[in-house]
């Protein structure tokens, strides 16, 4: 096929050359996600904010949704991307409301997105995203499940989780305070970590935003939090010499 | 039959002289050949009842279900060619996700049951196609309430609080219509329901059958699912009974 005809089309995603330009940067992009695992299930924390580069854009996104009943998904990353994702599960979701006695639990719905994102990214049009998929399992003995998975269809689980900047910032303090004991961190101390970590974050993350979210699993099902503002103290700012002041 | 032979009856594409569908009264009776379906509307939720009939005890029980749920809060229940029926859950389970993905709202109830009619109707204009055996009856909780259809083979539906289809839909007719539904609880609507169900099986033409119930209430968090458990054991022992005590009155006279 030439590549006037191509244009022709009127396909603006087609180059002069005849070649596809997908995504090569995110637009409107949500920051880190934080989860880790606990006494009786796992706990994820992510602030509301969309930004439009640098921007603070949309200040009332909720980049935790729950899928099913024990199951939550947290996105960072392209918001849109997020949406599709949101759209897509949702019909799935909708397929799986029939009565036959199967659920579809979280390892299923990780292995699901995995594959869409491998998928996506293997046409060389990624969908923007660090996902983690957090739930627990109840036809396997309540089973803790923690997961990630991004752009590139890469995976691996663990018992303390982050993506973004907080993989830099906020996973050493897991590493440190909740992974060797995510056996027997009661739901107040993981509740805490998730808290002390999200406010250092908000210190150091430029693209961060003080009022976040919380959410867990437990065998009971999923619980959201609604948005809240973390306390912060910025005393310190006066004694900073230089930036301009 | 008087249509038998007349040469009216050969095709949906032709009417009678005295203006009625045969083909499309034959599904009618495709339709009353399989067990009744009924269904009640109450104030704060429905209820659908199916006597399932089971055609050999190899038949794992449980199986073959004749309820289906089509969104998270409409669901079916249908007498009629089970291919049909299943043809029909097919492409409303279609029409409500493409409604919601277009509109990103819960399918209206009104909006779906329109569909599906025009769909059934469209199924009555060629030569090419045959009339769908089946009848379903679909139940709902949307922004307008509880919400009972029932579909003719014709493609014609219309709102109910009771309705019934099926072998005894004569029958179960007349027992809806002794019931006062305007102020039934969806509670006692499910025990009047599989009362229904027992009275108008007949032991005599089918020895076995499974009762199927299912609601869409307040109290099933407006989701459309299975009756659970313990009120459906509830609704058999109140089913049960009544039945018993109304065969005593038998032996009395």
């Amino acid at each position: 096929m030439s590549s006037s005809l191509l244009l022709s089309k009127k396909n603006s995603d087609v180059t002069e050359n005849g070649t596809y330009k997908h995504t090569t940067s995110p637009i409107v992009t949500g920051t880190s996600v934080l989860a880790l695992k606990y006494k009786d299930g796992v706990m994820m924390a992510s602030d509301c904010l969309a930004s439009y580069g640098s921007l603070a854009r949309f200040r009332n996104v909720r980049r935790l949704q729950p899928i099913g009943t024990h199951t939550i998904l947290g996105a960072s990353g392209e918001i849109s991307d997020f949406q599709f994702i949101q759209n897509q599960f949702e019909g799935l979701m909708l397929k799986e409301h029939v009565e036959d006695g199967q659920k579809l639990e979280t390892s299923s719905i990780y292995r699901y997105l995995s594959n869409v994102m491998y998928g996506r990214r293997s046409k060389v049009d990624p969908l923007w995203n660090k996902y983690i998929v957090a739930g627990v399992e109840p036809s396997k003995n309540n089973n803790i499940f923690l997961g990630f998975v991004d752009l590139y269809g890469t995976t691996y689980q663990s018992s303390v989780m982050a993506t973004g900047f907080g993989a830099h910032i906020a996973l050493p303090i897991m590493r440190k305070y909740a992974e060797p004991r995510a056996d027997s961190l009661t739901e107040e101390e993981a509740s805490k970590i998730l808290d002390d970590c999200m406010r250092v974050l908000y210190y150091r993350d430029a693209r961060s935003f003080n009022k976040i979210q919380k959410a867990k699993v437990t065998a009971q099902g999923v619980e959201i939090s609604e948005p809240y503002s973390l306390s912060t103290n910025w005393d310190f700012a006066e004694s900073i010499i230089g930036y301009g002041s | 039959m008087t249509s038998v032979g007349t040469g009216y009856d050969l095709s949906v594409s032709t009417y009678s002289p005295d203006g009625r569908l045969f083909q499309v009264e034959y599904a009618g009776k495709a339709v009353d050949n399989s067990g009744t379906t009924i269904g009640i509307r109450t104030k704060d939720g429905v209820v659908l009842a199916v006597e399932k009939i089971i055609p050999t005890k190899l038949e794992v029980p449980g199986s073959n279900k004749r309820i289906f749920s089509i969104d998270k809060h409409i669901g079916f229940a249908s007498s009629g060619w089970m291919p049909d029926v299943k043809g029909l859950v097919a492409r409303a389970r279609e029409e409500a996700w493409e409604y919601q993905k277009l509109y990103k709202v819960p399918t209206p109830s009104k909006i779906l049951a329109e569909r599906i009619g025009m769909y059934i109707q469209a199924y009555t204009l060629y030569s090419s196609v045959r009339p769908f055996g089946a009848m379903p009856i679909m139940a709902s909780v949307d922004k307008d309430g509880p919400q009972l259809y029932m579909f003719e083979t014709s493609g014609a539906y219309y709102g109910y609080r009771g309705c019934a289809t099926g072998k005894a839909k004569q029958l179960a007719r007349t027992e809806l219509e002794k019931l006062d539904i305007d102020s039934l609880s969806i509670r006692d609507a499910i025990k009047e329901a599989a009362r229904i169900i027992y009275t108008v099986h007949d032991d005599s033409k089918d020895k076995l059958f499974e009762l199927e119930l299912a609601w869409v209430s307040q109290e099933s968090g407006n989701v459309f699912s299975k009756v659970p458990q313990d009120i459906f054991d509830e609704a058999v022992q109140y089913a049960k009974r009544a039945n018993d005590d109304d065969s005593d009155d038998d032996d009395d006279l």
